[in-house]
C-alpha cells in the first residue's frame, strides 16, 4: 500500500448520468469525498445534500456595517468637524448622505463577500490545486471517494461505482505531502514538471 | 434536467367559480355602498371634520407668490371633485395594471425568457381591461376635466381676461395644438394623443392575443416568431407612450411644475403593481390547484422581481426628490412643499415609502421569503396598496388641495374599480387554455430551476 491517502476516483462522462450516481451512490450508504466538473451542474449540491451557503448573512451584515460607517463618517465630518453650508441646508441634511451610504454599502458588502469567499474556501495566491485526474478541467465530471472515510471495501465501492454507469473506476494513493503539499513546494514542483503533483500519478 | 419528470396537465383550464364570481360581486357591492356613503358625508360636509385647514397660511402664500397660480379662482371645490380625483386615481393604477401585462408578456417574448411562459396567459389576460380603462379615462377627462385640470381653463391663455398664465400659455401647443394661435377652445391634442394610446395598446394586445391563441391550435414556430417582431415593435410604442401619458395624465395636473423623470416614475409605479398584481394571481391560482408545475423556484423570480422593482422605484423617486431638494429652486420644490407640508398629505409620503421600500425590501430580501407563498402574498398586497397611495400622492394634492383625505368614498372605489378588473381579468383567464401548449419553450418552464 503506497501512501496514506486512499481515494477511489471514478469518471462520468454526463452531467445526467453523475446527477443519478451521486443519488445512487449515496442511498448505498458511501460518503463521497467531492466531485469536480468542468462546469457548473444544476442540482449537484442538492444531489450532494449540501447545505445552503450562509454567505447571504455575512453579505447582510458586512452591509450594515457599511450603512453605518457611512452614516457615522458623514455625520462626524459635516456635522461635527467642518461644517459648511451648502444651499441652506442643515448641516446634517439625511438626504444628500443617501448616495454616499448606499454605495459604502454595496462597497462593504461586496468586498465582504469577495474576501469571506476566498477565505472560508481557502483559496488565495498560496492556495495548491487538488487534482485528482488531469481530465476534470476538461470534459469529465470526477467523483473522488476517500476510503477512509466509508466502511465498504473498495471492491465493493468499485462495484457500485460501476453500477453507477462511472465509465472509469479506479484507485488513487497520495502521500499526505503529496496530497496537500506546502505551496513552495508545489510551485518548485510545477516549474521544473509543468504539472501538479497529483496529476503527475495520472493513469 | 432529465432527472426529473413532471406531470404535466396540458388542457388545463381555469374555471371561473360561481363562489369566486360571488366573492367579486360583493366586494363590488360593498364597495358601491362604501362609495355612498362616502358621497353623502361629503355633501353633508361631516366627512371632514378632523381634518381642519391644514395647508398652513404662510405655506399657502409662498406656493402662491409667484402669482402665477391666483388663488381663489377657477373651480370651487365641491364633492365631485373627490370624486372625479378618486376615479382619475384608479383609471391611472388600473391602466397601469393592464398595460404592464401586455408589457410583461411582450418583454418576456423579446427576452426570449422560458421560464415565464407557464403562467403567460395570467399578464395576457390583464390586457382585457385596456379598452375599458379608455373609455373611463376618456369619460373623466371630459365629465370632470376643469375640476381635475387646470390648464383646460382657457381664460388661462387670453391676456384680456386677467387669469393670463404666462407659464401655462407656453405649454398651449402641448395641450390643444401645436402652433395654436388665439385663445384655444378644445384640447385637441391631448384628446388625440389619450385616444392614439389606448387605441395602439389594445390593438397591440389584440394581436398578441390572436397569435397566443392561434398558436394553441397550430402549433409551430410561426406564431412565435411573429409575437417576437410584434412584441419588439410593441415595447419601442410603449416605451414612447408610457411616458408621455405619464406627463398628460399625471404631471400636467401639477401645471407650473415639470420633471423630466416623471415618465420613468410612473413606469417604475405602474411595473412594480403589475409584477405584485401577476404575483398574487398566479400564487392564488396555485393554490386554488392550478398550475401544479409552478414551484418555488418560479415564485423565486417573480419574488425576485418585486424586490428589484420595488428598489427600482424607490431608485427613480429619490432621484427626483435629491435632485429637487439640493437645488432647491422654487418652481420644483412646489411639488414636494405641497406634499411634505401640508397635514393632510405629509403622512402619505412616509407611507409610501414604507410601503413601497422599506416593507418589501426587509421582508423580500431571504432567499427564503421569495420561495413562500404566504410572504409572497402579504409583501405583495402591500406593494398593490402602497402603489395606490403613490398615484394618490400624484393625483390628490394638485387637485384636491386641503381637501383631501382618505375615507369611504376613496375605499369604495378602490373596491369597484378592484371587483371590475378581477372580473375582466378572470372571466377571460377563462376563456382559453391556462398554458400555452404549444408555446416552444414551455418545456424550459417546467424545468425552471434557480
Amino acid at each position: 500500500m503506497e501512501g496514506n491517502k486512499h481515494f477511489l476516483v471514478g469518471i462520468f462522462n454526463d452531467q445526467d448520468i453523475l446527477l443519478k450516481a451521486v443519488k445512487k451512490i449515496r442511498s448505498e450508504g458511501v460518503k463521497i469525498h467531492e466531485v469536480y466538473t468542468p462546469y457548473p451542474v444544476h442540482h449537484l449540491e442538492d444531489a450532494l445534500g449540501y447545505s445552503r451557503s450562509r454567505m447571504p448573512v455575512a453579505a447582510f451584515f458586512f452591509g450594515l456595517t457599511g450603512t453605518i460607517l457611512a452614516i457615522l463618517m458623514q455625520t462626524l465630518m459635516m456635522g461635527v468637524d467642518w461644517p459648511m453650508n451648502i444651499g441652506g441646508k442643515p448641516f446634517v441634511a439625511i438626504p444628500d448622505f443617501v448616495p454616499i451610504t448606499f454605495e459604502l454599502t454595496v462597497l462593504l458588502a461586496a468586498y465582504g463577500m469577495g474576501f469571506t469567499f476566498f477565505i472560508t474556501r481557502g483559496l488565495g495566491p498560496t492556495a495548491v490545486p487538488t487534482i485528482f485526474d488531469i481530465r476534470m478541467t476538461d470534459d469529465k465530471h470526477v467523483m473522488a471517494i476517500d476510503l477512509a472515510e466509508n466502511k465498504k471495501s473498495e471492491d465493493e465501492i468499485k462495484q457500485i461505482l460501476s453500477d453507477a454507469k462511472a465509465e472509469e473506476a479506479y484507485r488513487k494513493d497520495f502521500t499526505e505531502e503529496e496530497f496537500s503539499p506546502t505551496f513552495g513546494k508545489y510551485l518548485i514542483d510545477v516549474l521544473t514538471n509543468g504539472v501538479t503533483v497529483s496529476s503527475r500519478k495520472l493513469n | 434536467m432529465a432527472t426529473e419528470t413532471h406531470e404535466l396537465n396540458l388542457e388545463e383550464k381555469f374555471v371561473f367559480s360561481d363562489k369566486a364570481k360571488k366573492k367579486i360581486f360583493l366586494t363590488l357591492g360593498i364597495g358601491i355602498v362604501l362609495l355612498i356613503i362616502g358621497i353623502i358625508l361629503e355633501m353633508s360636509g361631516g366627512g371632514h371634520g378632523e381634518h381642519a385647514l391644514n395647508l398652513t397660511q404662510d405655506n399657502l402664500a409662498s406656493i402662491n407668490s409667484d402669482g402665477t397660480e391666483s388663488g381663489g379662482h377657477g373651480h370651487a371645490y365641491s364633492w365631485t371633485t373627490k370624486l372625479f380625483a378618486g376615479m382619475w386615481i384608479n383609471n391611472l393604477f388600473f391602466t397601469g395594471l393592464a398595460l404592464i401585462g401586455v408589457f410583461w408578456v411582450a418583454v418576456n417574448y423579446v427576452a426570449t425568457a422560458g421560464w415565464s411562459v407557464g403562467f403567460k396567459r395570467v399578464p395576457e389576460a390583464f390586457g382585457n381591461f385596456l379598452p375599458i380603462a379608455g373609455v373611463l379615462m376618456l369619460v373623466v377627462f371630459v365629465i370632470a376635466n376643469h375640476s381635475l385640470f387646470h390648464w383646460t381653463d382657457t381664460s388661462l391663455y387670453d391676456e384680456t381676461s386677467g387669469h393670463f398664465d404666462a407659464i401655462i400659455n407656453g405649454k398651449k401647443g402641448f395641450f390643444f395644438m401645436p402652433g395654436a394661435e388665439g385663445v384655444p377652445s378644445i384640447p385637441v391634442f391631448y384628446y388625440g394623443r389619450m385616444i392614439f394610446f389606448f387605441l395602439g395598446w389594445v390593438l397591440f394586445y389584440q394581436f398578441i392575443k390572436k397569435q397566443s391563441h392561434l398558436e394553441d391550435v397550430n402549433g409551430g414556430t410561426k406564431h412565435y416568431r411573429k409575437l417576437v417582431t410584434f412584441s419588439a415593435t410593441f415595447l419601442i410604442f410603449f416605451g414612447v407612450s408610457s411616458s408621455i401619458s405619464a406627463w398628460d395624465w399625471v404631471m400636467s395636473i401639477d401645471t407650473h411644475w415639470f420633471s423630466t423623470m416623471f415618465g420613468w416614475y410612473v413606469f417604475a409605479s405602474w411595473f412594480v403593481s403589475g409584477l405584485a398584481a401577476i404575483t398574487l394571481i398566479v400564487v392564488f391560482l396555485k393554490e386554488a390547484g392550478y398550475f401544479s408545475f409552478i414551484n418555488e423556484n418560479h415564485l423565486h423570480d417573480l419574488g425576485k422581481f418585486v424586490f428589484g422593482f420595488s428598489i427600482f422605484w424607490t431608485y427613480i423617486w429619490f432621484s427626483q426628490f435629491l435632485l429637487i431638494y439640493y437645488a432647491n429652486i422654487p418652481e420644483e420644490t412646489v411639488y414636494f412643499l405641497e406634499r411634505l407640508q401640508s397635514d393632510n398629505y405629509s403622512k402619505f409620503i412616509f407611507i409610501n415609502l414604507i410601503l413601497n421600500f422599506f416593507f418589501p425590501f426587509l421582508a423580500l430580501m431571504t432567499r427564503d421569503a421569495k420561495r413562500k407563498m404566504t410572504f409572497l402574498k402579504i409583501v405583495c398586497t402591500v406593494v398593490l396598496v402602497g402603489h395606490w397611495f403613490d398615484f394618490y400622492l400624484m393625483v390628490a394634492p394638485g387637485t384636491l388641495k386641503e381637501h383631501g383625505g382618505f375615507g369611504f368614498m376613496e375605499l369604495g372605489l378602490i373596491m369597484i374599480y378592484g371587483s371590475a378588473f378581477i372580473f375582466v381579468v378572470l372571466s377571460n383567464l377563462a376563456k382559453s387554455k391556462l398554458i400555452p401548449v404549444n408555446h416552444p419553450m414551455l418545456q424550459e418552464c417546467v424545468h425552471h430551476h434557480t
